[in-house]
């Protein structure tokens, strides 16, 4: 969800489709329909089928798909690539009917763990740990500890991502500033302030409404600065004084030193700003380092630095991304599905991503050993180790500074968590266009937050 | 004489009884026939509704399979009392009815204008007609990352030429930024609809008219206008359908905010962010039953053209 902008533009005009005839709410009945994985008795010919959010690490899996069905010539994998919604309207369908359609789905990591309690997924902790050579203890922690429900894994990360400070060397080198490896929020606004002229802005900062755009960094923001979406009892703390003043300060620095257009700008936007030079920093995925670094999109290759994200009470402040794949209950093939997940997510597979496609095309963020690659260090030197570092450190049991009752960092791992995001910053929109006053958005955010946490109670 | 008078009164006397038996079995094969056409249209139009209407009295969102179940009218109590329906409905009609009035007006300019012959005529008319023929996505990112962005878009280019500031216009003013993009996509319609009203307008009556000496302004507002107010009704009836359904710009430019929230917005965030499907349902119905009520007041009393006048005339 935090990266993938090409779905996201392409979820538009198929929600469009549907939400305008209003009537129509059965139309995606038919999306996922792909062919069932005829089946073969035992020892025959297997076709799995694998259901996917359509991104480009899935097009290269499935480009790869061959190299894997040479060693097992019993498997076929066919690929059915999906828009985020529509995979989960036909994995959802698919589940609920006891349909058996999809062999392995990819699943976002906010979505495992709700996706697990409805009964949906596959426990995979006993498989993929008797397994030496698979080596689970190699996935990052942090991103496994998503994916975990009450000490079972229900997913492997098929990649991973968190964020970090990327900050403009040139820019900032002329105005005779550096940037701490950990650097609080407090300094990073000061340099902001500090560079922010007619031509380049201090610093971008997503502010486009939805809860996977501004509420990203705002959440990691808000937690750092000590408060939370809920306490451990399920009660909103939106009207909290700390949740307050987190907003209160991204706001002022967007309106003082950030980009002129905020309620446009999100990952995409601020790319752009980054790569040609019009911004000065950008606290965002780390995978955008990949981008930045790319001559041939970029025009600030070689002149980015890069930081841990900003802190003010916590140690880290990164959040933690996945997409993952899983195997739906409902599977007829689960060895085989098995098989080939283990196989997509495994060492060989990186090695062989970077051999055949390039080394700057392995999925980031999955497996450590990745990081130790000699090739894969050399492609990603300017961000690869802190990457690492970053992706190692983040906690998503605890990312603020209280307990709180579930796994997640830039998100609230519960189904109202994206219409309750969504509402409030689209509310912020007001705020950063000065139409509303902070407090009264946040009251009334307070409001839909109880309502969400009531229903976990 | 004798042949038209005489059947009429031969005809009821002899035969009634035959006769009524003869039409009821007519009838009977005239309505059997009937039945499979009327059924086909019956399930192709009302069974979408109907399901809805079935999904709106449910509690079931997406991601909780488990706790789906029959909830009366509570889905209609939420829409009716969380007030986003009544901005929404709001900013429907504002949205709407700002960019209908516009590209009404800006069409009528340049259908006036485009009804003069003058070289490169044909040219001029593609060129026009453009904007409408761009899909609704692509033009909404066409305005939102070359005309509207704050940093390198062209509108702020054009105010800095005449020494204005530069605006944020998703942010401070997200709801022009969406009448813009429809004004302009929508006026080469009803410039289109209007300049084919113009051309079917009697040369004779504008030669009599220019023979009493009516000026051009006179001609215009006396003869002109009042021919082409069924030509406009059409327009702003097309144009209002299509504009309610407008989807692409909110997404893509504004997202809702600032008064942008559309119903056709609001339903889609409720069916695919909420994942609330029986809410969306209950929003779904209630926009149905909102439009048909305005849409009979409005096409019985405004629109000349549904009315029995309009079809004498």
């Amino acid at each position: 969800m935090m990266l993938t902008k090409t779905a996201r533009r392409k979820a538009a005009p198929a929600g469009a489709a549907a939400a305008v005839l209003a009537l129509t709410l059965t139309a995606c009945a038919g999306a996922g329909g792909g062919n069932s994985g005829t089946s073969g008795e035992d020892g025959g010919p297997v076709e799995l089928t694998l259901a996917t959010v359509n991104n480009p690490q899935m097009k290269d899996m499935e480009e790869l798909k061959s190299a894997f069905e040479e060693e097992h010539p019993d498997i076929t994998v066919n690929f059915i690539q999906m828009e985020e919604n529509d995979l989960r309207d036909a994995v959802t369908k698919d589940v609920a009917t006891d349909g058996g359609q999809y062999d392995i789905v990819t699943v976002g990591s906010y979505e495992v763990p709700i996706w697990a309690q409805n009964g949906w997924l596959a426990d995979l902790t006993q498989d993929l740990e008797s397994d030496a050579d698979y080596d689970v203890d190699d996935l990052f922690q942090p991103v496994k500890d998503a994916l975990t429900v009450d000490g079972s894994l229900y997913a492997v990360p098929f990649y991973g991502e968190s964020s970090m400070l990327m900050y403009n060397k040139e820019i900032l080198d002329e105005a005779g500033l550096t940037v701490p490896e950990h650097p609080t929020w407090q300094e990073v606004a000061d340099i902001a302030r500090e560079v922010d002229s007619d031509e380049v802005d201090g610093i971008c900062l997503r502010g486009k409404p939805g809860w996977g755009e501004v509420f990203a960094p705002l959440t990691t923001v808000v937690q750092t600065f000590g408060g939370t979406w809920f306490d451990e009892n399920w009660d909103a703390q939106v009207s909290s004084p700390e949740f307050t003043e987190a907003v209160q300060f991204y706001v002022d620095l967007v309106e003082d030193a950030g980009e002129s257009d905020p309620v446009s700008t999100g990952f995409t936007e601020c790319l752009n700003n980054v790569s040609q030079g019009r911004s000065a920093m950008w606290v965002d995925a780390t995978v955008a380092a990949g981008l930045l670094e790319d001559p041939e999109s970029s025009q600030v290759a070689g002149k980015m630095g890069y930081a841990h994200a900003p802190v003010v009470e916590t140690e880290e402040s990164g959040w933690l991304w996945s997409w993952n794949l899983a195997i739906p209950e409902t599977t007829q093939h689960r060895a085989e599905a098995l098989e080939f997940m283990k196989w997509a997510t495994s060492k060989e597979y990186h090695q062989l991503v970077g051999e055949e496609l390039g080394w700057s095309r392995v999925p980031p963020g999955a497996r450590t050993s990745t990081y130790e690659i000699p090739e894969y260090q050399e492609a990603a030197a300017a961000f690869a180790p802190i990457t690492r570092d970053i992706m190692l450190a983040v906690n998503p049991e605890q990312p603020g500074v209280a307990p709180q009752p579930w796994t997640g960092i830039q998100y609230v791992t519960i189904p109202e968590f994206q219409d309750l995001g969504n509402q409030v910053s689209q509310d912020l929109a007001d705020v950063f266009a000065g139409r509303s006053e902070l407090g009264p958005v946040l009251d009334n955010a307070q409001e839909l937050a109880q309502q969400a946490g009531d229903a976990q109670k | 004489m004798t042949t038209l008078v005489s059947p009429p009164a031969a005809r009821p006397a002899p035969q009634p009884v035959r006769s009524t038996g003869g039409r009821r079995r007519q009838l009977a094969v005239s309505r059997a026939l009937l039945w499979p056409a009327l059924a086909t249209s019956i399930v192709l139009t009302q069974i979408p509704f109907v399901v809805t209407i079935y999904y709106s009295l449910q509690r079931w969102n997406m991601l909780r399979p488990g706790d789906r179940g029959f909830t009366g009218f509570d889905n209609y109590a939420r829409v009716l009392s969380n007030g986003s329906f009544l901005s929404s409905l709001g900013s429907t009609v504002a949205v709407t009815g700002t960019s209908v009035v516009l590209s009404t007006l800006l069409g009528l300019l340049f259908a006036v204008l485009l009804d003069r012959k003058f070289v490169g005529r044909g040219v001029a008319r593609t060129l026009m007609i453009t904007p409408f023929l761009v899909m609704p996505a692509a033009a909404a990112l066409v305005w939102k990352w070359s005309i509207l962005d704050a940093a390198t878009g062209m509108a702020n280019w054009g105010l800095s030429l005449v020494g204005l500031p530069p605006v944020a216009w998703n942010t401070e003013v997200p709801i022009v930024t969406i009448i813009f993009v429809l004004t302009w996509q929508y006026t080469p319609f009803a410039m289109l609809i209007l300049l084919a009203g113009l051309q079917a307008q009697n040369k004779d009556v504008l030669e009599a008219a220019a023979v009493d000496g009516a000026g051009v302004f006179r001609t215009f507002t006396a003869i002109t206008l009042p021919h082409l107010r069924q030509y406009v009704e059409i327009a702003v009836l097309l144009a209002s359908i299509m504009l309610l359904q407008v989807f692409d710009p909110i997404a893509i430019m504004t997202r809702g905010t600032g008064g942008t929230k559309t119903l056709s917005y609001l339903l889609y965030e409720r069916a695919f962010v909420g994942l609330e499907v029986g809410e969306a349902a209950a929003y779904g119905v209630m926009t149905v039953l909102v439009t048909i009520l305005v849409a009979s007041v409005a096409l019985r009393t405004l629109f000349k053209v549904f009315s029995k006048e309009g079809i004498d005339r």
